[in-house]
């Protein structure tokens, strides 16, 4: 009998998504969807504010990677007002993004996704989350909690807030670091990259081994990729121009200000969220597993995968055996993990670097700026991949028009290739449990999706509003409800 | 026996459930003490059932229920009134879920203008259909938790703080009444030297102000006297958590409201109209007021704004 399952909601991730996989008479997989079921709004409500007011609000995007709105945000407004930050603000910015990018990336591995890793896939749902990871391995768990929180501490000293932080403005950076401060930083980024180092080894060692056929297999899918290099091609997660790599590893540069001539965004009926490809590409759109058209992704493969080296000496020959191994670009979507850890190790070890810049207490943090029409694009790496934002002020500096495109976004149609791959995989002549549609989320869940930050939009939500008007107030019938 | 407790989440960014985690050590002492039983963010509890073969969305019976996020969507309502069935105490855990929080920024708009946004479209968009199918439908406006179910507890902040998540925590734990938010503003506890007198006239929150870096913050003067607008007369304190100090203030910036009213019954534009006023600044320079004064309580106090003819 055909039927129609509803995972709801996708669990161990940042924001709100369902699976809808509906099966055939035969109890195999006809269409598996991942539908993001939340939307709010921000480009429209940012319009009417004033610019500078942008870096306040736009990190409610997202509380998990606050850092990298605000940072695109105060990039844009920089853009919009014409200025260039002095040396030691942007040296804060990019300080402040490695050590959110520390803290994100242990978050994600090891209290969301490590879960399905170190007690497995099948384990009893009620366990199969960080507090029983906690009990299985109390000694990792409790490191591991010490150090993330540490790294929320570091923010604090560097920014007064953590989460939503103030700190970086249209011009610079609002707050100096003192060399006390400086020095209390220095001793914690240490600790933080023993925890990096170790978490590498220990991956590498007790964990991907254990799964490999499992990332041989799960959610695999061929796409292009796309990141943040710098002008000789290094990894950086703050700053560069963005690489857009095709499926078999060729790749076009261009400087983030003109995104708009290589990505479009596409609109599918049963999801609020976009589905950007490379229209540059010039074979238009397709999520067909077989052969995909225009598909690309983001986040820490594709970072991974576009850049030519990494210029901190333990990431680079972190990817010197992970690019033995998998070749370049990688396409097996489970080494996202393994990806991540690579950048853990980089984001520790630029901290460091940045930290002991004597620049870094400098004074000099913030110029100062002047309302004018104009528009301004800013551009970082978040934690999952390529953000921008674009804006566009009148003379007094008021926003009039605001686009943003963020880093699960990218992600949209590889995530929901990835998920119909694992359940026609996995789901032969209905038969199912628990465990394997909690394999099926897994192959989500090595994108680390933020939904929150990938709705911020209004587009789905006024099409449904409009639905129901037309309906004489009467709701809509979806699958949902 | 452990406490059970359950957690939902609408429209969010997920910072609260961060703050959570930003309890630090002792937060492992927490969790000894809780079972969680419903927790999207951490846990694999789910809605339909474990394979999807339910029809109604079930949450089970928990002694504590925490929600963050304001109402956006229908579903969300459905599941507020779940939480408030199977929850014996309710938290509204930040100021989304207090206030409506960022969100209802958006209560500013019409549907006939927030349209005029989606036909005309982003730069990057296709116009090649509107989601419409598996995907629930969405609210008139955003709601604060309140203005749907009955709620037992405010924990306000964008984000909340860890120190109030885990002193409401541990007083459930023991048994105990929650303590009870503070009426004062986050002038009552912010550090900077104030003269009652204001040295400049309004400016945007464009300009540095005026400090000594490394000086304590003291010695800064009020950063409303400096003519750098703040929210902090008409705001509720205790963002300082444990250390005390105002947290945008720790990095010279003014704050922005973050924590809500000083009271159910406050009205923020009233108290910033006063604040401004007895110090000689002119509160009519400001523009867009509504949304500066109401940024983060926009639940029950933005209203979609008149179309410029």
């Amino acid at each position: 009998m055909a039927k129609t399952l509803v995972i709801q909601p996708v669990t161990r991730i940042e924001g709100h998504a369902k699976i809808t996989i509906q099966l055939n008479d035969a109890g195999n997989v006809d269409t598996a969807r991942v539908n993001v079921i939340e939307l709010r709004g921000f480009e429209r409500f940012c319009m009417g504010r004033p610019v500078e007011d942008l870096p306040r609000i736009t990190p409610r995007i997202c509380g998990v990677c606050p850092w990298s709105h605000h940072l695109a945000s105060a990039k844009a407004c920089d853009a919009v007002f014409g200025v260039e930050p002095p040396p030691a603000a942007k040296k804060l910015r990019e300080l402040c993004n490695s050590v959110a990018f520390m803290e994100e990336h242990i978050l994600h591995f090891y209290f969301l996704a490590g879960a399905d890793f170190l007690l497995g896939p099948d384990a009893p749902y009620s366990v199969r989350n960080v507090i029983g990871v906690l009990q299985a391995a109390p000694e990792i768990a409790q490191r591991v909690v010490k150090v993330r929180h540490m790294c929320a501490k570091m923010l604090e000293v560097l920014a007064g807030k953590p989460i939503h932080p103030q700190a970086a403005v249209p011009g610079g950076f609002s707050k100096p670091l003192s060399a006390d401060e400086r020095d209390q930083l220095r001793k914690q980024a240490g600790e933080a990259l023993e925890l990096a180092k170790f978490s590498i080894a220990f991956a590498k060692e007790s964990v991907f081994p254990k799964y490999l056929d499992v990332v041989k297999s799960l959610g695999v899918i061929n796409t292009g990729f796309i990141g943040t290099v710098k002008d000789d091609g290094a990894l950086n997660l703050y700053d560069g121009k963005l690489r857009l790599m095709t499926p078999s590893g060729t790749y076009e540069d261009f400087p983030y200000e003109n995104y708009t001539d290589h990505i479009a965004e596409h609109i599918e009926s049963w999801s609020y969220l976009k589905f950007p490809y490379a229209k540059q590409w010039g074979e238009g759109f397709s999520m067909d597993t077989d052969g995909p058209k225009g598909v690309y992704r983001a986040n820490t493969l594709a970072r991974i995968n576009v850049c030519d080296y990494i210029d901190t000496p333990l990431a680079q020959a972190e990817l010197e055996e992970f690019r033995q191994k998998f070749g370049r670009p990688a396409q097996l979507t489970l080494l996202y993990h393994w990806a991540r850890l690579i950048e853990l190790l980089y984001n520790a070890e630029n901290a460091i670097r940045l930290l002991d810049d004597p620049e870094i207490t400098s004074t000099e943090t913030r110029v100062q700026v002047t309302p004018r029409a104009g528009r301004g694009v800013g551009c970082t790496e978040a934690p999952r991949g390529t953000l921008i934002h674009d804006y566009e002020t009148d003379a007094d500096g008021m926003v009039t028009n605001v686009n943003l495109i963020v880093g699960t976004t990218h992600n949209n149609a590889p995530i929901n290739m990835s998920v119909t791959q694992a359940a026609k995989s996995l789901i032969k002549d209905g038969k199912y449990d628990q465990g394997v549609l909690n394999t099926v989320e897994m192959a989500i869940r090595a994108y680390d999706p933020c939904l929150s930050c990938a709705t911020h939009r209004l587009d789905g939500k006024l099409s449904v509003k409009l639905d129901i008007f037309d309906a004489d107030g009467k709701l809509v019938d979806t699958l949902a409800n | 026996m452990a406490a059970r407790l359950a957690e939902e989440w609408f429209a969010i960014c997920g910072g609260c459930e961060v703050t959570i985690l930003d309890i630090g050590e002792p937060l492992i002492d927490v969790l000894k003490q809780v079972e969680i039983v419903h927790m999207p963010v951490l846990m694999d509890h789910k809605l339909f059932g474990q394979t999807g073969e339910e029809a109604e969305m079930e949450i089970p019976a928990a002694d504590v229920g925490l929600i963050s996020g304001g109402i956006r969507s229908e579903e969300h309502k459905k599941l507020a009134l779940e939480m408030r069935k199977k929850c014996k105490f309710l938290i509204a855990l930040g100021s989304c879920a207090c206030y409506g929080g960022i969100p209802a920024l958006a209560n500013q708009f019409s549907t006939e203008e927030l349209l005029e946004k989606v036909y005309r479209g982003s730069v990057t968009t296709e116009k090649n259909g509107l989601p419409c199918e598996q995907i629930p439908v969405l609210t008139d406006r955003v709601y604060a938790v309140q203005e749907v179910v009955p709620v037992d507890a405010f924990l306000p902040g964008c984000p909340t703080t860890p120190e109030m998540v885990a002193n409401a925590l541990l007083a459930l734990l023991a048994g105990k009444a929650l303590p009870v938010l503070p009426n004062k503003s986050v002038c009552d506890e912010c550090p900077t030297r104030r003269e009652k007198k204001a040295v400049s006239t309004l400016k945007r929150r464009l300009d540095a102000p005026e400090f000594t870096p490394g000086a304590p913050l003291s010695d800064m003067r009020c950063l409303m006297e400096q003519g750098i607008l703040c929210l902090g007369p008409a705001t509720r304190c205790g963002c300082g958590g444990d250390n005390g100090i105002p947290r945008c203030i720790r990095a010279y910036m003014p704050c922005e409201g973050c924590f809500g009213p000083l009271s159910e019954k406050a009205n923020p534009m009233v108290d910033m109209m006063g604040a401004l006023s007895s110090i000689g600044l002119d509160p009519k320079t400001i523009p867009d007021r509504a949304a500066t004064f109401n940024r983060f309580s926009g639940a029950g106090r933005l209203r979609p704004i008149p179309a410029k003819r």
